[in-house]
C-alpha cells in the first residue's frame, strides 16, 4: 500500500557534471576528522586524550548537555588533534588512521527479540544515535522525547544530489534490518518515501507506510513530506533518519561493527572524476577528489545546502554528496540587463533560460547581483510546497517575534527548506541563515 | 575590457574598506555596479545563485515605460500644434515633447537619485534600484506645463516623506510616485486640473484649451473624440497616460517577464469594467452613461493599474491578496471619478487608498493559513489526550 503525493511547486535546477553511476573505493585518508559543528547545538566534551589510541567505534566525545548522545570514531588510529576556533570551541576532532581498521565489537543482535530501550541504549551507546534528528529545530533528537513518527525519504531532488537508490545498491537486508530497529523508537508509524518511478527494494520494505513522491525540488526534502503525511504541531517531535544511515545501524545489528562507510557523489562541473566513491566518514577531502586548482569551490553537501570546506577539509558527517563547482570571483560588464548572460539559470522569465527547461547549466558561485531591500513579491511562494507564507515567516523570524513564527508554521521547516528561496529572491537575501537563528530562538525561548 | 576594470579598481581604491573616503563607498559603488556585476559570491546559505537581481527587475520596468513614454512626448508636440492649427511632421510634435519633457526626467532623476544617495550614505546600505523606476514615473504622470521646481519640490516630498521616512526602499506604505503626483495635485492645484494644464503651453496661447475626456464629462458636455483615439492616446492628458494601447505593450512586457502581477492588472480590469457596467445600468449623468468599455480607456486608469498598482512594495504581497487588491483599485477609480466632481480621475487616490489597506488585505489571507494550522494543532492535542 502505498499513497502518493504530488509536489507541484517548486524548481529543478539542471546543472552539469553529474555523477557517473560508477562506485570505486576512494585511498584510504592518512587523517580523519569528526566535527562538532555538523551536529548542530552540540556542545563536545572530548572524552580520549590527544595521542590516546581508539579502535572504529569507539566514543570520542558527547554532547555536554545531553551526555546520552556519543559520536563514535569512524576508524581505528590515534586521536591526532582537537582543533579549535574562536572562543575555543571545537572545530575538529582529528584522528590519525592506522593503515586498516580495528573494530570495537558491539556483538550481534536479534533485532526482534530487542525492546524500544534497548535498541534505544545500543544505538546510543554505539554512537549511531547523532544519525538521527528531530523535527522541529533540524537539531540532532533528544533520546528523552516521544517521537509521534520517523520518517525516511529515499528520493534526493537536489541539483547534482546523490540518487539514493543507486548508492544503497544491494543493501537491502541491512536497511530491512535498520528500519526493523528504528521504527521500534515510536509508537507511530515510520514513514518511507519513494520517488513515484522507483522499481527499487524500498517497495519491497516491511514496516512502513510506503509514500511515492513525484514533482520537483524540494519534493525530496523530508520536511516537505512531512508536512504532507502528518504535520509537525506546536510540542510534537518526529524524528528523520537518512536510507543510508539505516542500513549503517542494520549492518551494526547484523556484524556487531560500526562500519561507518559511505557511497558519495562527487559531482559538478571541476570534479576530475564525476561518480561515487566509498570511503569513511570524515574522510579527507583531498584524498577523495584530489589536488584542487585555487578557484573552485568545495561543498560538502549539493550546491542549495552543503557547506563549503577546504581542499584540506574534512567531508560533513551526513554528506553523500560532493559538488565542485568554479568560483564566482569575476565581473561581468552590463550582466544586470534583461536576456543579457543566458548562460547563467534563473527561474524569472528575465533571461530566456526559462525557455530550456530541460538544458543543462555550468554554474559559479557568483551572487549575481548584490543584496538589497525585499522588493519582489510572489517568488519565493513558486518554491515553497508548503502551507506557508516564506516571505512573511522569513520577515518575522528577523524580527524573532516567537507567536507569529509559531503562527506561520516555523515548526514545520528547516533551513534546507528555505534553500531555493535563497536561490530564487532577487534580493539576495540569506533565508537559510535566518531560518537557523530563528529555530535557534525557538529552541532557547520554547525548548 | 580589463583595462577599464583596472582604471575603475584603481580609481576606487581611495573607497576601500580602511581608506579615507570609505563612507562615500555607497556612491561609487552604484557607478561601478552599472558597469559591472560585482565580483561578490556566495558567503552563506545557497552557493549558487539565480541571474535575476533588482537592478534587472528594475531596468525591465524601465523598458516597459519607454514606449508610453516616447508615445507621450511625441503625444504632446501633437496636441500643440494641432491646437494651433499649424502644420508639422512627426519629428516637429516629437521634439517640441522632448523639449518639454525631458528637462522634467532630467529634474526627477537629479533631485530624487540626489537625496537616495544622501541617505545611502549615511545609513551606509548601497543604493537602492527602485528610484530609477519612480524616477521616470513622476514626470510622467504630470501634466506637460508644470514647472520644473514643482516638479523638484514634489520628488523631494515622495522621496523623503513617502518612502525614507519609512525605512527607505521595501518598507513604504504608499506608491512613492504617486505620493509625488498627490503631493502637486493638492499643493498646487491650478496647475494639476482644469482645462487649461493638459495641452503644452495652454496657458500662454489663447487658441490653445483642450480639455481631458473626463473633465469634459464631469462638466456634464459631449466627448469629441471617438474610441480609437482614446485608445491610441491622441488625447489631451498627463504626459504618458494617454496612450492605452503603449501601456498595452508594456503591461504585456511587464506580464511576459513575470515582473508585474498580472493578478493585480486583471484584477483592476474586472473591478473597474464591473463599476463602470453598474453606472451604465443606472445612468443618471453623463460619467455614469459613459459606456464601461471607454472608461477603462480613458484617463490614467490603464497606466495607474499597470505601472502604479503593481508596485510589489505597496500592493498586497500574497497571491489572493493581489487579486482583491486589484479588483477594489478598479472598483474605487470608477466610483471616485463618478461621484466625486472635485477629482475628475479615481485611480490615483483609488490606488493611494487600496495602498494603505493592503498589509490589512494580507493579514486576512494569511489569517486562513494561520487558522488551519491551529485547527490542525487542536484535533491533534485531542488525538493524544
Amino acid at each position: 500500500m502505498s499513497n502518493d503525493i504530488k509536489i507541484r511547486k517548486g524548481l529543478d535546477i539542471k546543472l552539469k557534471g553529474e555523477a557517473e553511476k560508477l562506485v570505486s573505493d576512494a585511498p584510504r585518508s592518512k587523517t580523519f576528522a569528526i566535527k562538532p559543528t555538523d551536529f548542530h547545538g552540540v556542545t563536545p566534551k572530548v572524552i580520549v586524550k590527544e595521542g590516546e589510541s581508539v579502535k572504529a567505534g569507539d566514543i570520542i566525545f558527547y554532547s555536554k548537555y545531553s551526555e546520552k548522545v556519543k559520536f563514535a570514531s569512524p576508524v581505528s588510529g590515534t586521536l591526532k588533534e582537537v582543533k579549535r576556533g574562536a572562543k575555543r570551541k571545537i572545530l575538529e576532532v582529528i584522528i590519525e588512521a592506522d593503515s586498516a581498521d580495528t573494530y570495537k565489537e558491539f556483538g550481534k543482535k536479534d533485532v526482534g527479540a530487542m525492546s524500544a530501550e534497548e535498541v534505544k541504549q545500543h544505538l546510543l551507546e554505539s554512537g549511531c544515535w547523532p544519525f538521527i534528528k528531530q523535527r522541529p529545530y533540524d537539531i540532532v533528537a533528544n533520546p528523552d522525547d516521544a517521537p509521534k513518527a520517523i520518517f525516511i525519504s529515499a528520493l534526493a531532488t537536489a541539483p547534482l544530489a546523490a540518487d539514493v537508490e543507486f548508492l544503497l545498491g544491494k543493501r537491502k537486508d541491512e536497511f530491512q534490518l535498520g528500519i526493523d530497529a528504528i521504527s521500534k523508537l515510536t509508537s507511530g508509524k515510520t514513514h518511507l518515501s519513494v520517488d513515484k518511478s522507483s522499481a527499487s527494494f524500498f517497495n519491497e520494505v516491511k514496516g512502513v507506510q510506503l509514500h511515492k513522491v513525484s514533482g520537483p525540488h524540494p519534493a525530496g526534502n523530508v520536511g516537505v513530506q512531512i508536512h504532507h503525511i502528518d504535520p509537525v504541531n506546536s510540542g510534537e517531535r518526529v524524528w528523520v533518519i537518512n536510507p543510508e544511515d539505516v542500513a549503517i545501524i542494520g549492518s551494526l545489528f547484523k556484524t556487531g561493527k560500526l562500519d561507518l562507510t559511505r557511497t558519495v557523489a562527487v559531482g559538478g562541473t571541476e570534479a576530475p572524476k564525476a561518480q561515487y566513491f566509498r570511503f569513511k566518514i570524515g574522510s579527507n577531502v583531498k584524498d577523495v577528489v584530489g589536488q584542487l586548482p585555487a578557484n573552485v569551490r568545495i561543498i560538502s553537501g549539493d550546491v542549495l545546502t552543503g557547506d563549503k570546506v577546504a581542499n584540506a577539509g574534512y567531508v560533513g558527517y551526513y554528506h553523500n554528496t560532493i559538488t565542485l563547482i568554479p568560483e564566482g570571483n569575476d565581473y561581468r560588464m552590463f550582466g544586470w540587463l534583461p536576456f543579457k548572460d543566458n548562460n547563467i539559470p534563473s527561474m524569472s522569465r528575465t533571461s530566456f533560460s526559462w525557455l530550456f527547461p530541460n538544458k543543462r547549466y555550468k554554474v559559479n558561485t557568483n551572487l549575481n547581483g548584490e543584496e538589497r531591500a525585499l522588493v519582489v513579491t510572489g517568488e519565493m511562494e513558486k518554491v515553497m510546497p508548503m502551507d506557508i507564507y516564506p516571505m512573511q515567516l522569513l520577515k518575522e523570524c528577523m524580527a524573532s517575534n516567537i507567536e507569529k513564527m509559531e503562527n506561520l508554521g516555523i515548526y514545520e521547516v528547516a533551513p534546507e527548506d528555505f534553500a531555493l528561496v535563497d536561490y530564487v529572491n532577487t534580493s539576495k537575501l540569506e533565508a537559510q541563515a535566518i531560518i537557523r537563528e530563528a529555530l535557534d530562538v525557538m529552541i532557547k525561548e520554547v525548548g | 575590457m580589463d583595462a577599464l576594470r583596472k582604471k575603475l579598481d584603481q580609481l576606487k581604491k581611495p573607497f576601500n574598506k580602511g581608506e579615507k573616503w570609505e563612507k562615500y563607498a555607497p556612491a561609487i559603488n552604484a557607478f561601478d555596479t552599472f558597469l559591472y556585476v560585482p565580483n561578490h559570491t556566495t558567503k552563506e546559505g545557497a552557493h549558487i545563485r539565480d541571474a535575476v537581481d533588482l537592478k534587472r527587475t528594475m531596468i525591465t520596468v524601465v523598458l516597459a515605460l519607454l514606449p508610453a513614454l516616447f508615445y507621450g512626448i511625441y503625444n504632446a508636440g501633437f496636441q500643440y500644434y494641432s491646437q494651433l492649427g499649424e502644420a508639422f511632421t512627426f519629428w516637429d510634435a516629437f521634439a517640441h515633447g522632448a523639449w518639454k519633457v525631458l528637462p522634467m526626467v532630467a529634474v526627477s532623476y537629479a533631485v530624487g537619485l540626489g537625496i537616495e544617495f544622501i541617505f545611502a550614505i549615511y545609513r551606509g546600505h548601497e543604493v537602492n534600484e527602485g528610484y530609477l523606476v519612480t524616477g521616470l514615473l513622476i514626470p510622467m504622470i504630470m501634466p506637460v506645463d508644470i514647472p520644473l521646481w514643482m516638479v523638484a519640490v514634489s520628488v523631494a516630498f515622495a522621496v523623503l516623506i513617502g518612502k525614507e521616512a519609512f525605512g527607505g526602499t521595501g518598507m513604504n506604505i504608499l506608491n512613492p510616485a504617486l505620493t509625488a503626483r498627490a503631493f502637486a495635485f493638492f499643493a498646487y492645484p491650478t496647475y494639476m486640473s482644469g482645462n487649461k494644464v493638459w495641452v503644452s503651453e495652454a496657458t500662454n496661447v489663447d487658441a490653445i484649451s483642450g480639455e481631458t475626456i473626463l473633465g469634459t464629462l464631469a462638466a456634464g458636455k459631449e466627448v469629441a473624440y471617438n474610441s480609437w483615439s482614446m485608445f491610441s492616446g491622441s488625447i489631451p492628458g498627463s504626459i504618458a497616460e494617454t496612450s492605452t494601447l503603449w501601456i498595452v505593450v508594456g503591461a504585456a512586457i511587464l506580464i511576459l517577464t513575470g515582473v508585474g502581477s498580472w493578478r493585480i492588472m486583471a484584477g483592476g480590469l474586472v473591478g473597474a469594467a464591473f463599476m463602470g457596467f453598474l453606472f451604465n445600468l443606472w445612468s443618471a449623468n453623463e460619467l455614469m452613461a459613459f459606456p464601461w468599455h471607454q472608461q477603462l480607456i480613458v484617463g490614467g486608469f490603464a497606466f495607474g493599474l499597470v505601472f502604479m498598482a503593481t508596485d510589489p512594495v505597496s500592493a498586497a504581497q500574497t497571491l489572493k491578496g493581489k487579486w482583491i487588491y486589484g479588483i477594489f483599485i478598479g472598483i474605487f477609480s470608477i466610483m471616485i471619478r463618478v461621484f466625486n466632481p472635485a477629482y475628475p480621475e479615481g485611480v490615483m487616490l483609488a490606488i493611494l487608498l487600496m495602498n494603505v489597506f493592503a498589509p490589512t488585505i494580507d493579514h486576512y489571507v494569511i489569517q486562513s493559513s494561520i487558522k488551519r494550522r491551529k485547527k490542525r494543532l487542536s484535533t491533534a492535542t485531542v488525538k493524544s489526550a
